[in-house]
């Protein structure tokens, strides 16, 4: 019997026969389906699905005509970052790592970044990175972001003025953790609104949520009321939010956006509630299994992310890192796995951009 | 990770006109097959075209808005930006800056 070279969601290589492979794919696609409420995908795409993981080739790509965007997180942390960050530990200026994403990397949006990547400590250096901005805007010419994660959890004890809930869950004070997570979305949407209008008056295009409800439902309405602030503050800004995984965290449990509770939305309606806030583009995310097989991982991250393209009234650039959108949970991902999700991604689940 | 994902599906931004479709998209909202029909009618070729290097290399350095080798008197960074703001008919917010700033 035939069998193919594939990858488990750890990056190892397996072989597996094509019955398995497509049983892999019907269980993946069948727990988005059931998890979110979302259809299966179509025949035709199970067979799309099939072929691309079946390719002989070592590398896939879109047929010509299919290209979409390539859009970025981290900014230059990519290559200043340490492993943490997947960084490669080379301390280039950051106006020498956006042009040469520009210029050498293919890149069609980029971004400024604060080596610790989120809101709050943008703050007390805001002049700095406006600075940099300024500067960094004379000379790129591809749409330049500022980004940062919203980051929620930098408000709770220790680091932040606010109870941490998973310590007051733990001892049973139930309401005092959930005071706790509404007063830190309160303070996430200030600071937001303190730090992003700032970073667009010195020329950035528009501003990056990413990793979005990283702490959870507190930390995903925090980001929704402060994008809505931005979008008032600045009405032509582009805005790209992107989120964390596939369903918010209800670590608070209640808390609503507009009337509605956040907890356990998946992405075909998180992309309704980035839209009202004001997003211009949305970046659905969807974990990998690492003991589960590439097939396994790519029908169940395709089957979230159709169903949130289709619902999606603005473009969605799906997350595909390393351990998101299908692609193993390894730092160095293997490209045989990464344009194969790339693929399918684009000419099955249809997005924007990656 | 960035190069795997150019390679298999991205436009290459100003190895073609990624950047000018990623604009689009971002200002206007449109979807990707939109905002590529936008562009290549704006740019009189097919939305096959805009993502070909061969032909938007040299189109670009024409149209001056910015290529990836260093050309000396090619303009890049605000300069491109300005002629991208009339090619495409949109507004970037730097040069909007850099218009406030030089105005006396």
């Amino acid at each position: 019997m035939t069998q193919f070279y594939t990858r488990m969601g750890d990056g190892k290589r397996v072989t597996l026969t094509k019955e398995q492979i497509l049983n892999d794919i019907q269980a993946g696609m069948a727990d988005a389906a059931d998890m979110a409420g979302v259809p299966d995908l179509t025949a035709n795409d199970i067979e799309m699905l099939f072929e691309i993981i079946s390719n002989k080739n070592r590398i896939v790509g879109v047929e010509p005509g299919n290209e979409v965007i390539v859009s970025y997180d981290i900014g230059q942390l990519d290559f200043t970052g340490d492993n943490g960050n997947s960084g490669n530990g080379v301390d280039v200026g950051r106006m020498e790592a956006a042009l040469l994403h520009e210029r050498a990397l293919g890149a069609d949006t980029f971004e400024l970044a604060h080596a610790d990547y989120s809101i709050k400590p943008v703050k007390p250096v805001i002049a700095c990175e406006m600075q940099a901005m300024e500067e960094i805007q004379n000379e790129i010419v591809i749409p330049y972001f500022y980004g940062a994660m919203p980051n929620a959890g930098l408000y709770y004890a220790p680091d932040g003025p606010y109870g941490n809930p998973a310590d007051l869950m733990r001892e049973f004070r139930i309401e005092e953790a959930m005071k706790a997570a509404e007063l830190t979305a309160e303070h996430l949407a200030k600071d937001i609104e303190y730090v992003a209008p700032k970073l667009v008056a010195a020329g950035a295009d528009g501003f990056n949520f990413d990793t979005t409800a990283s702490a959870g439902d507190a930390d995903f309405v925090g980001t929704l009321y402060g994008v809505e602030a931005l979008r008032k503050a600045c009405p032509e800004t582009y805005i790209m939010l992107g989120m964390a995984g596939e369903s918010v965290m209800g670590i608070h449990g209640s808390i609503e956006y507009r009337g509605e509770a956040v907890a356990g939305k998946y992405p075909h309606q998180q992309v309704k509630m980035a839209e009202k806030a004001g997003a211009n583009v949305f970046g659905p995310v969807v974990n990998t299994n690492t003991s589960k097989s590439l097939a396994w991982n790519m029908a169940r991250s395709v089957t979230f992310v159709k169903e949130c393209v289709k619902a999606a009234s603005i473009p969605c650039h799906v997350n595909m890192g390393m351990g998101v959108g299908g692609i193993p949970m390894w730092e160095t991902a293997p490209i045989d796995a990464v344009t194969r999700c790339n693929k399918a991604m684009v000419e099955v689940a249809k997005v924007d951009g990656v | 990770m960035a190069v795997s994902h150019f390679m298999a599906s991205g436009m290459g931004g100003i190895r073609s006109a990624g950047d000018l479709v990623a604009r689009m998209q971002f200002s206007k909202n449109m979807k990707n097959d939109k905002a590529k029909e936008y562009v290549a009618k704006k740019l009189g070729l097919s939305t096959i075209e805009i993502a070909d290097e061969h032909i938007m290399r040299e189109l670009r350095e024409e149209l001056k808005i910015g290529v990836v080798t260093g050309v000396p008197g090619a303009p890049r960074g605000i300069a491109a930006k300005m002629n991208i703001e009339r090619l495409i008919d949109t507004k970037i917010n730097s040069c909007e800056i850099f218009r406030g700033l030089t105005k006396r």
